[in-house]
Order: structure tokens, then sequence, then C-alpha cells
């Protein structure tokens, strides 16, 4: 392996405003639940911004993402337009997918983002078959597929890794173990708590990576992404994260402390980590602007996302099949 | 100056009490941080602040109950200036700011009702509606409904490098039912892929494929083993290109043997007709004959849609007559007239079509002539053609190998009453596989399955004779 790259100070305000946008576009998606604008389930990614920051800095034009439900942040960090994001959470038809997906079911192939997908597991397998189609095309593409803690116990995911491995595809999966699967501890649900070891039986390497820093992931992922490139098959990286946030908007998270909470808040915070580092090239008026400059995207997407109108009623009907 | 509203903490929650307070007046709020904790029936929450600023008013003191979501509960200033006038208004008796909750624009559809106009029937996919026309002279071979089902792969295959095949014994051992034999001589280990055993995992790797633009042809051993495998098939490749709005289909072939085989009892014999019938954003095919095993399974896979494609292992080595023609294609939602009559009419689909057969020509000899209709594709079902042909009838049986309840016949049966009841002179009737799982003793695997005889006393019900 070769040795790890240097960052530059470019690169640190890049990660710093991706980081800040989902961070602040979570924020507010919070706040539209809590007026009634958004409906059903909204899981905030608050917290896990490192992860697919860094290992979208290691990715080409190209290779696919393919996610869970927690996937607004990976949908920002694939570069697709806030405001359709947030316009899909209210459930309008400016919404990427014209109101119909809502939070969990969002789609881009131009940005490469393969959604989204509502079932425990379910984009594992996906995310292999993205990965066999590029194998098949010989395309030198790579899929990264992402999944948290609770999918890991999912039979399909080993399926998966299991046939990944065999067929050498170029895949990179990810598991973001923010340590809760719903109110369930990794501790209380896992016979093998170390999840990057969970390939060890398919031949596929894993690691463990701090994945509230930003440049520990894109290291890992660097590696990763080259490996699978370069026909040698799958790795499993292990993103010790955190949400600040419960499950999903409806979850009171008594199942931990707050002090629990605030220790990583306080401690491991993935923006602040960042903007220490940062600290040494800006200085405090060039982070506000960033800071101002993200905030007025938010705003006019969270605006975007009221003023679109509701989907009209014709829409109920289209997209079942496509037309050939 | 920003306000802070109520929030809801739930998809259903309309009021809280606001148990406390972590800020005060002049405090300063970095976005993020928990600034008051909220009670409902179900728990307890905490609020964060989205917006930095000072504290300037709390407007809803701690300790107040029934707090109706919306109402504004404290401003923030941007740098700490006054607030506008003090207006305090106590949650209990906030009157008019309660109803900020009904009032939020904009303000939802009204839900759909039951008499809302029956979808327009989404146009099916593969041509212009009626079986192409055998241009005259064309030789007809016989040949058995596996080797149509290869032939339709092999040519789709020579046709469109997009297209592969994979599943579970398809290619070094030439397929479990040698549906496959030959193709990878053909085609190769790229396009005639062995998977482990492992349907759910092989199925959602197909359902990405066809995501990222490949044409699968995924085969299931048999469908019984599929129902491993539901949950992609339904969840991801029937559902994605609604939830994407659009943009991302999945068009993706998932096919092998289903419905009884022969003494192989409850786990291994089971039709799931229905099952895949009842979902929308899923094609679904189940022919009889070689001509339409081979002429259906080539449209499904040129289909831009996830195609569930239902074959009979009972039919796999029946031979039957097929046009040679180098591009035999079929329309998919089409029905097809397997004899005419104009005393009943029999529906019916896969194995059940020569059933059903038989039983026509039983029943012409006691002077009933039958029309039997082939269903071939069950969704989108071709309604029109059984409703055309029991305006002529006037009577209704339909035939399925699976179970009755909230079948396929019930279905059919429903369609006839409510498009065409001033045509039916009896009420339609159903013959289908008895309500219990197959049983292995072969005097029950007959009784428990739709028989000739079953067919003839249906007809004769509804004949009144």
């Amino acid at each position: 392996m070769t040795k790890a790259k240097a960052v530059s100070a470019d690169e640190l305000v890049r990660y710093y405003r991706d980081m800040l946008l989902i961070r602040r576009f979570e924020e507010r998606a919070g706040q539209l639940y809590g007026m009634g604008l958004i409906g059903g389930f909204c899981h905030l990614y608050i917290g896990q911004e490192a992860v697919v920051v860094g290992m979208q800095s290691v990715v080409e034009e190209g290779d696919q993402v393919i996610t869970g439900y927690r996937d607004h942040g990976h949908m920002l960090a694939c570069g697709m337009d806030p405001k359709e994001i947030m316009a899909e959470l209210t459930g309008r038809a400016g919404g990427s997918s014209k109101g119909k997906g809502g939070s969990m079911h969002m789609f881009s192939r131009a940005a490469g983002f393969y959604g989204g997908h509502g079932i425990v597991g379910a984009q594992v397998s996906l995310g292999a078959g993205l990965a066999f189609a590029n194998r098949y095309r010989d395309n030198g593409r790579v899929s990264l597929t992402y999944f948290g803690d609770g999918a890991a116990n999912q039979g399909q995911v080993y399926e998966s890794f299991n046939m990944a491995s065999l067929w050498k595809l170029p895949v990179v999966f990810i598991v973001e173990n923010n340590q809760y699967a719903m109110g369930t501890s990794v501790q209380r649900s896992s016979s093998e708590t170390h999840l990057f070891k969970r390939g060890v039986s398919f031949n596929i390497p894993g690691e463990e990576v701090d994945g509230m820093d930003v440049l520990a992931v894109r290291e890992a992922g660097r590696k990763a992404v080259q490996r699978a490139r370069s026909g040698k098959g799958p790795t499993l990286l292990e993103m010790k994260t955190y949400r600040y946030r419960g499950h999903s908007m409806s979850d009171p998270a008594k199942y931990r402390t707050r002090e629990e909470v605030d220790e990583v808040r306080t401690q491991r915070d993935p923006i602040e980590h960042l903007k220490a580092l940062l600290s040494e090239h800006l200085d405090d008026a060039a982070l506000k602007d960033i800071d101002r400059e993200i905030r007025a995207i938010v705003t006019e997407a969270a605006q975007f996302a009221q003023e679109s109108p509701e989907p009209a009623p014709e829409e109920l009907y289209t997209d079942v099949l496509a037309e050939s | 100056m920003t306000q802070i509203l109520m929030p809801a903490l739930s998809p259903t929650m309309e009021e809280g009490n606001l148990a406390k307070w972590l800020i005060k007046v002049g405090d300063h709020v970095e976005p993020g941080q928990v600034i008051a904790e909220i009670e409902t029936d179900k728990a307890t929450m905490e609020v964060e602040a989205v917006d930095e600023g000072v504290v300037s008013e709390i407007l809803v003191p701690a300790g107040s109950e029934g707090v109706k979501v919306n109402t504004p509960i404290a401003v923030l200033s941007e740098n700490g200036a006054a607030a506008s006038p003090p207006r305090r208004e106590r949650a209990r008796d906030a009157g008019p700011s309660a109803k900020a909750t009904e009032t939020k624009s904009p303000p939802p559809s009204p839900p759909p009702t039951e008499q809302q106009r029956p979808a327009p029937a989404p146009s099916p996919q593969g041509g212009g509606g009626l079986d192409p026309d055998i241009p005259a002279g064309t030789a007809m071979v016989k040949i058995t409904v596996r080797d149509a089902l290869r032939d339709a792969m092999a040519e789709e295959m020579r046709r469109d490098p997009d297209v592969f095949l994979m599943g579970e014994e398809v290619a070094q051992y030439q397929g479990a039912y040698k549906v496959s034999r030959d193709l990878l001589q053909e085609f190769g280990d790229r396009r005639v892929v062995d998977t482990p055993i492992t349907e759910h995992g092989f199925a959602g790797l197909g359902v990405g494929a066809a995501m990222a633009g490949l044409k699968p042809i995924v085969e299931f051993m048999t469908w019984n083993f599929a129902m491993q495998a539901i949950d992609q098939i339904i969840n991801s490749a029937a559902k994605t290109r609604y939830m994407s709005g659009g943009q991302l289909s999945a068009p993706v072939v998932f096919r092998g043997p289903n419905g009884a085989a022969s003494r192989v009892a409850a786990q291994h014999s089971q039709d799931y007709s229905s099952w895949y019938a009842h979902v929308p954003g899923l094609i679904v095919i189940a022919p009889y004959d070689a001509a339409d095993a081979k002429g259906l399974l080539k449209a499904a896979i040129r289909s831009p849609n996830p195609v569930v494609f239902l074959e009979h292992e009972m039919l796999y080595g029946q031979e039957f007559e097929i046009p040679d023609l180098p591009d035999y294609v079929l329309p998919i939602g089409k029905a097809r007239i397997r004899r005419e009559g104009q005393d009943v009419t029999i529906t019916a689909h896969a194995r059940m079509v020569g059933h059903a057969l038989k039983a026509a020509e039983e029943l012409a000899g006691e002077g009933i002539e039958a029309e039997v209709i082939d269903l071939r594709t069950l969704r989108p079902v071709d309604i029109d053609a059984v409703i055309e042909s029991v305006k002529k009838t006037n009577r209704l049986v339909s035939v399925e190998e699976g179970w009755g309840p909230m079948g396929v016949g019930a279905e059919i049966c429903a369609r006839v009453v409510a498009e065409a009841f001033d045509y039916l002179d009896a009420p339609p009737t159903r013959v289908h596989q008895k309500d219990v799982p197959l049983p292995y003793a072969a005097n029950l695997e007959a009784l428990s399955l739709p028989q000739v005889a079953d067919i003839v006393a249906a007809v004769k019900a509804v004949m009144y004779r």
C-alpha cells in the first residue's frame, strides 16, 4: 500500500463545507418535521457526516453509491440538489422522486446514487449487483455499499459477501456502526461486536476506522476503493461513528444516556475536529463565511420544499411501469 | 427574530407538555443545542435548536400542558436585540395560535376516494396488441416447452450483450431442468453464471445489476425457493420505478417452474400466480404452450420492467407446434382464445389451459361448446378478452392451479361481475386447488389439484345441466 496521501487546505475546506451542509440540512429537516411539513419516518445523519464525506473524497465519476434509509447525507455528498432532496422530504412535486418516494427512497443515476432503500440490508445485495454490472462491463467502476450495524445481522448481507468475494466484485462494503440499531446496541445484538471481522470467513479483509475523522475515513476508503478497482475484490470497512439524534424523529432515545451523547458531541464531533484542523488555514471570518453560505443553501432548500406544490393527482398513476 | 415552534416529534403527535426549559432569556443558543424537554403520552423527547441566536423571550413556561404543535414557544433574536413587544400566551389557552397545525401551508390534497377513476392501464409493451401474423407458408416445427424457453434465451442473448442468465445450476449442470442446456457452451461463464444456493442474495444482486442497466434473467430452480427472495422482487424490483419518480427501473426477468410438480408435496408445490399478480410494478406471465413460452419470454427479456415469468415443470417436456420464424415475439398483456365456443367461457393459464381444453372436448361430446381463453399474462390481465367472450356466452368458469381464496379466479369473476353483470345468465364459478397444503400421497394429491372432471362439473353447473 502506498503512503497516506497528504491533505491540502482546499481539500479540508471542501470536506468542511460538505459536512457542514449535511449537518445544517439535517437540522433544518428536523425542524420541518417538527412543523409537520415532513411526514412519516425521517432518519437524520447528524454525527455521521465524516463517513460519507470521507468516502466521497476517494471515488471517481461513474462510481456508485447505495445505502439504506438514513440517506440524506449520502445524497448531498453525491452532489444531488439540496432543494430536490428537501422537497422530496416534504412530499412535493419538485422532489427528487416527484414526492412519491419520501425520505427513504430517493435516487439519481446522474449523481451515481442508487438509493435510498427502506428494507434493512436489501441494499447490500443490490450494491453487490451494481458491482456485478461493473465487472460484467469491465468499466473500472466501484460500488460503495453502505449499511448500518443493524443490517449487519441480516442474512442477505452474508449471501452478498460470499458472492462478492467469490467473483471478486468491485465493491466496498461500508458498515456505519453508529452503535444502535434503533434501540438495540451492538452489544445486545451481535455475538461478534467487531463488525469489521464479519468478512473473515468470506476472505474479505476488514478494517476498523474512526468514522468521526474524515481523514481516517479518506485513507481507509482510498485503499479499499483502489483494491476494488484493481480487481482484488471487496473490502469491509467498519466506520465507528455515532448518531446524535434518535433512530428516527419519533425515537425518544431512552436506551442511552444524555451524558453518552454529550460526550461524543463535545469530544469527538467530526465537524469540530475538522474545524480545528482548518483553523491553521482559515481565520474565523472565513469560517463564518462558509457557515453563512451553507445556511443560505439550506434556507433556499427549505423555502423551495415548502413552496413547491404537492404532486398533481394525475401523478398517482405514472411511473408504475416503463413504456417500451 | 426567529420563533421557535412547538415541534411534532412523531407523525401523529398533535400536542404535548413542555416539561422543562434548558435555556433562559439571554442565553446564546447554538444549532443542535438541546433547549427543552417535551413530554407526550408516549415519551419524553428533547428539542434541539435549529438556528443560532440569543433567547429573547420564552413564550410558553415550563410545566405547560397540552401545547399544540406549531405554537410559538420561544423567540430567538440574532444578537440579543430586544424582541417585539411581549405578548405572552399560555399554551393551554393559546386560542388562535393553537390552530397552527390546522392551517399550516399548503393544505394537503384530499385523500383519494374509492370512487376515483381506476388507473388507466399502463400500456403493456411488446407490440401492438395482436399476435404477429404468421406469414403464409411458414413451417411449423415441433418443440418442447423446455427447448422453446432455451431458444428464447439464446436468441435474446445473441441479440443483446447486456442479457445474461444467473441462477443455481444454470451453467455447468446445464440447468436443474435442462432449460439452460448448451447456453454455457455458447455464451461462456461471464454470461451464464452459476450462483451459490442463495436466492435472497442473488435475486437482489440481479435487481442491482438491472438498476445499473443490465438485463438479467434470474432463474429460480423453482418459484418455491423464491419466497426467500420475495422482498427483493417486490420491494426492490417492482417499486423502485415508482419510488424514484420514473428515474430508475429494474428490467429483470425472474423465471422458473411454478405450481405443482409430481409428488414433491407442499413445500415444493405451490402456485404463486396470484401472489405476484397482486403487485403493481410487476409484469406477470404464465404461458401454456411452446410458442407462447418462446414468444413471451423474448418479450419479457426485452421489457423495460421487472417480469415474473411462471413456467410449469409438468409442461417442460410437452411438445407443441411452433412457427419456424427467426424472431417470434408476442405481445405482453394479451389473452389468446384457444378454442372458440358460444355456450360458456373458461379462463385458464399455464398447465390448466390443457385441462380446460380437454374438458371442452369432453363437453363438446355432450353438446356444450366452451370457449377457452388462455390468459397468458396475469398482470396486466386482458380482462377485455374475457368480457368480450362472456358477452357472447353469458357464462364463466375460471380455472387455476392455485388456491381459490383471493386468487386469480376471484379477480376474474369480480371484474366480470362488475363490468358485464347484465350479460351473465349464471353466477360465475371457480375451479381451483383445494384449500389445503398440497399432500404427498398420490390419491390425495390428485384430489387436491383441479382435474378435468372438476372443470366439466363446474361448466355443467353454470349451464344448469
